[in-house]
């Protein structure tokens, strides 16, 4: 029974941390058709915000919730004035570009810190379900997922922000011609991706340690996931990181953690061969 | 064969006339093999050149085949007699690995986007799992997968029945140019048959070349594969000419090849080629700096980051394809003024090729 209930709870954690990974990366791919290849690199900054403000005496709460997104949100609104907003509506053009970004951003960090893993002790302990225990830091971060999905609904279907933002994706002349300006809708869309992508660097930091060249870690990942999740933002990540969650810990659970990444790709090709539009290209076609 | 043609194929001529002959004869080793490593690297590039500028496939995996063609080398050779023999295996497991993932991606109608991001999740995947292949339990026959350090052991080539006699780095190096030059024939040849122009007619137009009866399918595999053959050489020679770790597969080394193949310019082969010795040379040259401690800014990523950024704002075309233009503007130029000397001459103007 508790075995169950710890198994259980890793798949939880498992599709949660890939639903976390895949986050930002969904927002700005979803609205605005770019597949960002710097992704790994803002979560990797998102963690070394974390860091450095937590070794200069800030709370690690704070470092965590406020410090990295902010820092990672900035960084994004940066590169969104000097690159991306020159290349909107040229996909290809603004992945290459992005990866780009990727390659500088492990540059500049490497030369700042070295190439080495540093590392944030994982707050809060653990919880022991028998004889058995987890991470009570590992099911904060699953909490905050949720929570962050939960947000991202109500903000997307319930506010007038999300409705313009939406507005805007959809038919970028009809917002304009309302008044919206869709420049700013898309830099602040660009620039929300990044701050959630830079908290989602923060709180895995602790779990992983950070490394100019973790983006790497996380990046295919993260595609992956977004990919076969299809076009709808939340829902599209969320039944992907299930289904791959899934196969993830099972293949892990039978065989080794990297072994399970080797069967959740192959999952995920298999998956696109069935379904080349992703899961929400095919289920829950009206969701977001 | 038009002159252009026809003064292409001479350059090519010299530089491979240069770097066989001249090269060799000067004697160096370190440039010798420095030279073996750009070779193969630079096929690797061609067979991106091959799938992305005449195919339109945007492979971001590209180095997939690259090390996967150079770890079934070594695994290959340390448990075979005849490291030809491995060779050929390999080379045949990454066309075999390229046409399998093909299959998946060309018959699922993923588009191009998505398809770089599975190639380039492939790879780093591949790489994830070599990575950790550090203990005792992954060997495969007599090889030891080694892990993050990779098979230092990786044996080199030897004449067919003289498996005790190995190839020198020289003679590897002639090895891997000549194969450069191979690969590159063989890209122009390709793409001159029926088959190479149906391919470059779906990258113009799929829809319409499917509407006239081409299976696109068919051919976007066939081309796929032809590409992951040749990374594979790329692959076995880079093992031979360092040996094998899972850095080939690596983030870097994808990044790079898409690099050398925009800066050289999309849509030729010779271009990505140039691009890669160019760019190669330079982060060469960048690690060679590393002794001071205001020259640790030039981070090799960080300088091929900016560059790869910069050409995609700027320089759209690459190198070859703008120094191209330049050139038929100028000859353009001189041939309208000579062409009006002759008009007034009451000649004919001379016909444009």
């Amino acid at each position: 029974m508790d075995y169950a209930l710890i198994v259980i709870l890793q798949l939880v954690v498992t599709i949660a941390n890939l639903a976390l990974i895949s986050a930002g990366l969904a927002v700005i791919f979803g609205m605005m058709r770019i597949i960002n290849m710097a992704h790994g690199e803002f979560l990797m900054l998102g963690g070394y915000a974390a860091l450095v403000s937590h070794q200069a005496g800030l709370n690690l709460w704070l470092a965590i919730f406020v410090a990295a997104p902010v820092t990672v949100g900035l960084i994004g609104a940066v590169l969104e004035r000097l690159v991306i907003r020159r290349l909107y509506g040229r996909m290809i053009d603004t992945m290459l570009a992005t990866w780009g970004v990727s390659l500088a951003l492990v540059g500049v960090v490497t030369v700042i810190f070295g190439n080495r893993v540093s590392g944030i002790s994982p707050p809060l302990g653990s919880v022991p379900i028998g004889g058995y225990a987890i991470g009570l830091y590992e099911l904060l971060t699953a909490g905050v997922t949720a929570l962050l999905f939960l947000g991202g609904w109500i903000v997307l279907r319930r506010t007038p922000v999300g409705l313009i933002a939406r507005g805007a994706m959809q038919n970028r002349e009809m917002a304009a011609a309302l008044g919206v300006d869709p420049a700013r809708v898309y830099a602040t869309t660009f620039v929300t991706g990044a701050a959630i992508s830079g908290l989602a660097g923060a709180l895995i930091a602790p779990i992983t340690g950070v490394a100019p060249s973790i983006g790497s870690v996380y990046i295919a990942k993260a595609f992956i996931t977004v990919i076969s999740g299809g076009t709808a933002i939340l829902t599209g990540a969320l039944s992907a990181s299930a289904l791959l969650g899934s196969v993830n810990t099972a293949f892990s659970f039978v065989m080794t953690p990297v072994l399970g990444e080797v069967a959740l790709l192959a999952a995920a090709v298999l998956l696109l061969r069935v379904l080349p539009r992703g899961i929400t290209g095919r289920f829950f076609r009206r969701s977001l | 064969m038009t002159l252009r043609d026809a003064l292409g194929w001479l350059l090519v001529g010299a530089a491979a006339l240069y770097a066989l002959v001249a090269v060799p004869t000067g004697g160096e080793l370190t440039t010798m093999i420095n030279g073996s490593i750009y070779a193969s690297y630079a096929i690797l590039a061609l067979s991106l050149a091959l799938i992305w500028g005449y195919a339109g496939i945007l492979s971001f995996g590209q180095a997939a085949f690259f090390g996967l063609a150079g770890y079934v080398y070594a695994v290959a050779g340390l448990n075979l007699e005849s490291t030809p023999l491995a060779a050929v295996i390999a080379v045949a497991a990454a066309a075999g690995f390229a046409a399998l993932l093909g299959y998946f991606m060309f018959w699922g109608r993923i588009s191009d986007v998505y398809l770089g991001v599975i190639t380039l999740t492939v790879s780093l995947i591949l790489y994830r799992f070599i990575n950790q292949t550090a203990g005792e339990e992954w060997t495969i026959g007599a090889a030891p997968l080694g892990g993050f350090n990779g098979i230092p052991s990786t044996p080199i080539l030897a004449p067919p029945g003289h498996p005790d006699e190995p190839f020198l780095p020289e003679q590897i190096y002639v090895l891997a140019v000549g194969a450069l030059l191979a690969c590159y024939v063989i890209c122009k040849l390709a793409m001159a048959t029926r088959f190479g122009r149906a391919v470059v007619a779906i990258r113009e137009n799929e829809g319409r070349a499917e509407l006239l009866g081409y299976d696109t399918r068919r051919y976007k595999l066939g081309i796929f594969t032809l590409g992951g053959a040749i990374a594979g050489v790329g692959g076995v020679l880079f093992a031979n000419s360092v040996f094998v770790s899972p850095n080939m597969f690596s983030l870097q080394t994808n990044g790079q090849v898409i690099i050398w193949v925009i800066v050289g310019g999309l849509g030729t082969f010779a271009g990505p080629v140039i691009g890669c010795f160019l760019l190669m040379a330079l982060s060469t040259w960048l690690g060679s700096l590393d002794a001071g401690p205001g020259f640790a800014v030039l981070d090799p990523n960080l300088v091929m980051g900016v560059v790869l950024t910069l050409c995609v704002l700027g320089l759209r075309q690459g190198l070859l394809p703008t120094a191209l233009a330049l050139g038929e503007r100028l000859l353009a130029k001189a041939r309208g003024t000579r062409g009006r000397g002759a008009a007034e001459l009451g000649q004919p103007a001379e016909e444009r090729p």
